[in-house]
């Protein structure tokens, strides 16, 4: 069953008809597999991929490297759940490594991303250091290339 | 001025061009079709692998190797093959990398016919041996192959063609355009026919990897066979290579010592980058092949669900990427049908006759494009039986 995973971590508009024909299941046993999935949370939400570049819309995005003093009995939980709670920061992650969480920030401008960083996330007492790094580029994301699809260019020999 | 019609020779001015040809010559000129016609993965090769051949290139091995191939390459071969189907080959006088499994069968005909020589070719299958074995002076022996067989050989439709002027049997195993495969049992009666003969066979068995369920057998695994046997094989559809043109034979060195003569003077050696690429692709290539595999199975299953939908009848291939469904019953030849679907549908695939005379009433669907597309195609297949059951 966790080949329907991998399909729809893929493509999430295969339909469970889709997938059943693929599969050689039944309709029935792809849909519940499927609503298992979501109700134990093994599959958290479908989303869209988009390339914010090729429109109007500003967005401006940015790694965050935080230095955090845990908390007794509670580690880094409690911090972490707290700035999940920020609709600006899009990614939270408890890192290895040289510093402790590392969070991804969006916003309409640099002003706006550095000010959240300044006036929001600085002052709290768990954390000790920030680092903050702009993305410029997206090149590729969640296993996706950011590129315009290319044509089916293969050669029309007879085989 | 020079008179073109006496220097061309006949027998290459007679030369048919291919039928796929033709319907890939009418489909280049539309616009907004769905095809389901080419015959060559869809994956790009892997990266380690196109990354090996960048490195070869990076410092400087831009030579011509030795006739036969890089040595390490036809050792990772003959490896591969044993480890992958049981063949035991020697690297040092069995081998060759050819340009693509298409030298590798040019070669072999040519080192085995002698004007006159009949060549036993299985219908429907790719369309170069017959031209082929033409051009070498043989003489193509057709012989048409059945729905109701699963479109497999069996060992009475070969006692029927076999002659004392025999000299090859193309056995080619999975099929390119019905995905027929032959196991053991069905590959065993056809050899117990040619033990004690002087028949030899071009086991093509470039498809050996797309098996679905079962494991591909080469005919040269069976006892007395290896003797007889040149098998072709390449790297085009098992590692998604086409492009690379790399193929190989392994044949005992007595044959092997003929087809190294002709592919020396006629080619030199295989392209070298594309050698490199092939011992990354032999050495850490395994896994890649079975992704892709499960993909193409997926993708098999997903089309047959959809033509039992349409309601044309299909068997259910195991093999190689292609579906061959029967599109008979409704007035229209095979070409009709397809020339029809694509001008009113546009949706691309390939009538059965251009594979051999014994295709009419079938057509090749290619399964080597992403499910969306599929399911697009299907449509428009769809659409038009429908269509033409109400007009029947």
């Amino acid at each position: 069953m966790d080949t329907i995973l991998t399909l729809l971590e893929k493509d999430t508009r295969l339909t469970p008809k889709e997938i059943a024909s693929m599969l050689s299941l039944s309709e029935d046993e792809v849909r519940s597999a499927i609503s298992e999935y979501e109700k134990n949370g093994t599959i958290v939400a479908y989303k869209a991929l988009i390339d914010w570049d090729k429109t109007d819309r500003e967005i401006v995005s940015a790694v965050i490297e935080l230095k955090v003093t845990p908390q007794r009995d509670r580690g880094f939980d409690k911090i972490a759940e707290k700035l999940l709670n920020y609709p600006e920061i899009t990614s939270v992650c408890l890192m290895s490594g040289s510093y402790d969480i590392q969070l991804i920030i969006e916003g309409k401008t640099l002003r706006e991303v550095a000010q959240f960083v300044a006036m929001k996330l600085a002052p709290m007492d768990c954390i000790t250091a920030t680092s903050t790094s702009f993305v410029l580029k997206k090149y590729k994301d969640k296993g996706v290339i950011y590129q315009t699809p290319e044509e089916d260019e293969r050669g029309s020999c007879p085989v | 001025m020079i008179d073109y019609n006496t220097l061309i020779p006949q027998h290459i001015a007679a030369l048919p061009s291919s039928g796929i040809r033709k319907f890939f010559d009418l489909l280049d000129n539309m616009k907004d079709v769905t095809a389901l016609t080419v015959g060559q993965p869809d994956f790009v090769t892997p990266w380690h692998i196109r990354e090996a051949a960048i490195e070869s290139l990076e410092r400087g091995k831009t030579y011509y190797t030795s006739n036969a191939g890089l040595m390490e390459c036809r050792r990772e071969i003959a490896a591969y093959m044993k480890r992958r189907f049981s063949l035991d080959y020697d690297p040092q006088n069995e081998i060759l990398t050819t340009v693509g499994g298409s030298e590798a069968i040019d070669i072999t005909v040519r080192a085995l016919v002698t004007p006159g020589d009949e060549v036993i070719i299985p219908e429907p299958c790719f369309v170069c041996y017959a031209p082929i074995v033409t051009l070498a002076g043989g003489i193509p022996v057709r012989l048409p192959l059945t729905a109701k067989n699963k479109f497999k050989l069996t060992p009475e439709e070969l006692a029927a063609v076999l002659t004392e002027k025999t000299k090859l049997l193309i056995l080619a195993f999975p099929n390119n355009p019905t995905g027929a495969i032959m196991e053991k049992e069905e590959l065993e009666a056809i050899a117990a026919m040619l033990r004690d003969t002087n028949i030899a066979v071009l086991s093509d068995e470039i498809y050996a990897e797309l098996t679905y369920g079962k494991r591909h057998v080469s005919i040269a695994s069976l006892e007395g066979m290896r003797e007889r046997t040149v098998v072709v094989g390449g790297f085009s559809k098992a590692y998604a290579m086409t492009g690379w043109r790399l193929g190989y034979t392994l044949a005992p060195k007595e044959i092997t010592r003929g087809m190294y003569k002709i592919h020396q003077y006629a080619i030199m050696c295989a392209p070298t980058q594309s050698q490199f690429a092939a011992i990354e692709a032999l050495k850490n290539g395994d896994a890649d092949i079975e992704e892709m595999k499960a993909e193409y199975d997926r993708r098999r299953h997903y089309i047959l669900k959809g033509l039992e939908e349409i309601g044309l009848e299909c068997f259910a291939p195991e093999g190689a990427f292609y579906v061959f469904p029967k599109i008979a019953g409704f007035g229209l030849s095979s070409e009709e049908f397809c020339e029809k679907l694509l001008y009113d549908y546009r949706v691309a695939i390939v009538p059965g006759t251009a594979f051999g005379e014994c295709g009419e009433g079938f057509a090749r669907i290619s399964y080597a494009y992403s499910v969306p597309h599929i399911t697009k195609a299907l449509e428009g297949i769809g659409k038009f039986v429908k269509d033409l059951k109400e007009s029947l």
